[in-house]
């Protein structure tokens, strides 16, 4: 703990020096979006400064120093992510994105049929719920739900029955590896052993899990992982696809236009290879070279000391809330980013409402977790999620402002 | 007292109060002293769509006025409809339809409210007239 200085993490955050509703703001809904560091500003105000040009095609200067730092961004985020090539890094909008594209191209390939099954969690926000539902309607295949238990972990007795259930059928398992409601940390490794014994591709959703663990493909061994810049302090509008290279170049494209194409001509037209097949049009230049600013700002960090930091600050956090009468505390105790609640005869909305007029950023509702919330039975809660820079002070405003907006609301 | 003069009241109630607390405050106490909805009341086709929390709105029509009973999950919201039916009840179908909502604005009220709750402020307002409505024949 004491080789991280949050003060200085602070400081590296130009919004914290602001003021909201007259006091200082306590951000803590990092797990919607994150804050954007100096660093990240910068790389994104000298791009547009000092770079700006359309990339891959053109002959001048500008078209060859742009490209440069857009494909060094991939090589940086491959290394990340510890990927077997630079290939195998597709830059989309966010995880959303990721997630619609890889369940279309699974869907025009004709790998999904009627009878197959893909399976997701309990767990998993509508942007990997939605895409894998809609798949299902256009192909005929069936999907079936992992439930949770009380705790908010993945019922993994009903997980192997579902596994024996689907025997042959199944053809993708799509997991979050953090959930963004309850902070839930997936077993992803026994998981995607099974899937893959079961012959299902595996999709993982790591918008929750980049800005607060260390992700090695390798190890991991998912077949798709997605994540969201936005939620890793970069700017929105960009995101990853990473897919292993033989399956991505098994794929048929999504998107047609620019860039994913070889040679264009009415009597027929031919794809570009790998990255660029999945990437029509011009891509979000400035967000891909702002994600690698990004993901090098939280490794100068390390990544380690943010997660152990950041572990202290949600178990500080839970302590305090645990003191006030009524309260229900979401998710496992070890649980990562998220701290879900919500405080017996309150509702959350008007928690929220309260706690935000005394500069306290929390996000209350379902968190696109409708089915989650429903198995909980409950509208929303009041979820407090935490970054790099969260400090004790936050810890100490929350676990203040929850108790005055209670005491207003008994 | 007429529906302006019940808003204009409100007004210099609010303008007593020190901070954003004690109004939030007097706007829960508002929706705690609501007559109560009976359980039963509350159905799927009395529920106003579109607001983050449940909100149910009954209106009946008795003695040549329109009448309304709501609840809510929430009590800021539950209060916040308290105070529209405090400036409505009992008036005729006419009355609340040419009711001015703006008021709401000088209550300082809304500020303190995320965009996602003005909006079902309005939505209210408007089911609240969308209610009227149905007894305007009746009033003839």
């Amino acid at each position: 703990m004491s080789s991280y200085d949050v003060s200085a993490v602070r400081s590296a955050f130009p919004i914290l020096r602001h003021e909201v509703h007259g006091k200082p703001l306590v951000y803590l809904d990092n797990a919607a979006t994150s804050q954007k560091p100096e660093a990240v500003l910068d790389v994104s105000r000298h791009y547009y400064e000092r770079l700006n040009s359309n990339i891959h095609r053109g002959t001048h200067y500008l078209a060859q120093e742009a490209t440069l730092a857009h494909e060094n961004a991939r090589k940086l985020i491959a290394r990340h992510l510890n990927a077997s090539s630079v290939e195998e890094i597709i830059f989309t909008s966010g995880a959303t994105d990721g997630i619609n594209l890889i369940s279309s191209i699974l869907g025009y390939s004709g790998k999904i049929n009627p009878g197959d099954v893909i399976a997701i969690s309990n767990l998993e926000h509508h942007s990997n719920t939605v895409p894998w539902q809609m798949l299902c309607e256009r192909s005929g295949a069936e999907l079936e739900v992992i439930p949770v238990t009380e705790e908010g972990t993945i019922d993994s007795t009903a997980f192997d029955h579902l596994l024996e259930k689907t025997s042959g059928r199944l053809k993708v398992l799509a997991l979050t590896q953090i959930s963004n409601a309850f902070g839930t940390i997936l077993p992803l490794g026994p998981m995607i052993d099974s899937a893959h014994r079961a012959g299902a591709l595996v999709v993982i959703d790591g918008a929750q899990a980049v800005p607060h663990l260390s992700v090695n493909m390798q190890d991991l061994d998912a077949d798709f992982y997605v994540f969201s810049g936005h939620k890793v302090y970069a700017p929105t509008g960009i995101g990853v696809l990473y897919g292993k290279r033989e399956l991505l170049e098994d794929l048929p494209p999504w998107r047609g236009g620019g860039e994913m194409i070889r040679k264009v001509s009415y009597e027929g037209t031919t794809f570009n290879d790998l990255p660029y097949k999945f990437e029509a049009g011009t891509p979000n230049i400035e967000g891909a070279i702002a994600l690698a600013a990004a993901l090098e700002f939280l490794n100068g960090l390390g990544l380690q000391n943010v997660s152990s930091h950041e572990d202290e600050m949600i178990r500080r956090a839970a302590s305090a809330l645990t003191s006030i009468r009524g309260v229900t505390l979401y998710g496992p105790s070890d649980r990562s980013g998220s701290l879900s609640f919500n405080i017996e005869g309150i509702h959350h909305y008007d928690l929220g409402t309260l706690v935000d007029k005394m500069g306290i950023a929390v996000r209350t509702g379902h968190h696109c977790c409708q089915p989650l919330m429903a198995r909980f039975g409950v509208t929303g809660t009041l979820r407090a999620s935490f970054g790099c820079f969260n400090n004790e002070d936050d810890v100490n405003r929350l676990a203040e402002a929850v108790e005055k907006g209670v005491e207003m609301l008994r | 007292m007429t529906i302006t003069e019940r808003q204009e009241q409100l007004l210099k109630d609010l303008s007593l109060f020190q901070d954003w607390t004690e109004r939030y405050e007097y706007v829960i106490g508002l929706g705690r002293q609501l007559t109560e909805m009976p359980q039963a009341s509350k159905t799927e086709d009395r529920l106003i769509e579109g607001c983050q929390s449940q909100v149910w709105l009954e209106a009946y029509f008795k003695d040549g006025g329109v009448h309304y009973r709501a609840d809510s999950d929430s009590q800021i919201t539950k209060g916040m409809i308290a105070l529209f039916i405090q400036f409505l009840d009992g008036e005729s179908p006419e009355n609340i339809l040419t009711a001015d909502f703006a008021f709401i604005e000088k209550t300082g009220l809304k500020e303190h409210l995320a965009p996602t709750r003005a909006n079902a402020l309005n939505l209210m307002a408007l089911q609240m007239k969308q209610r009227a409505l149905d007894f305007a024949g009746a009033a003839d």
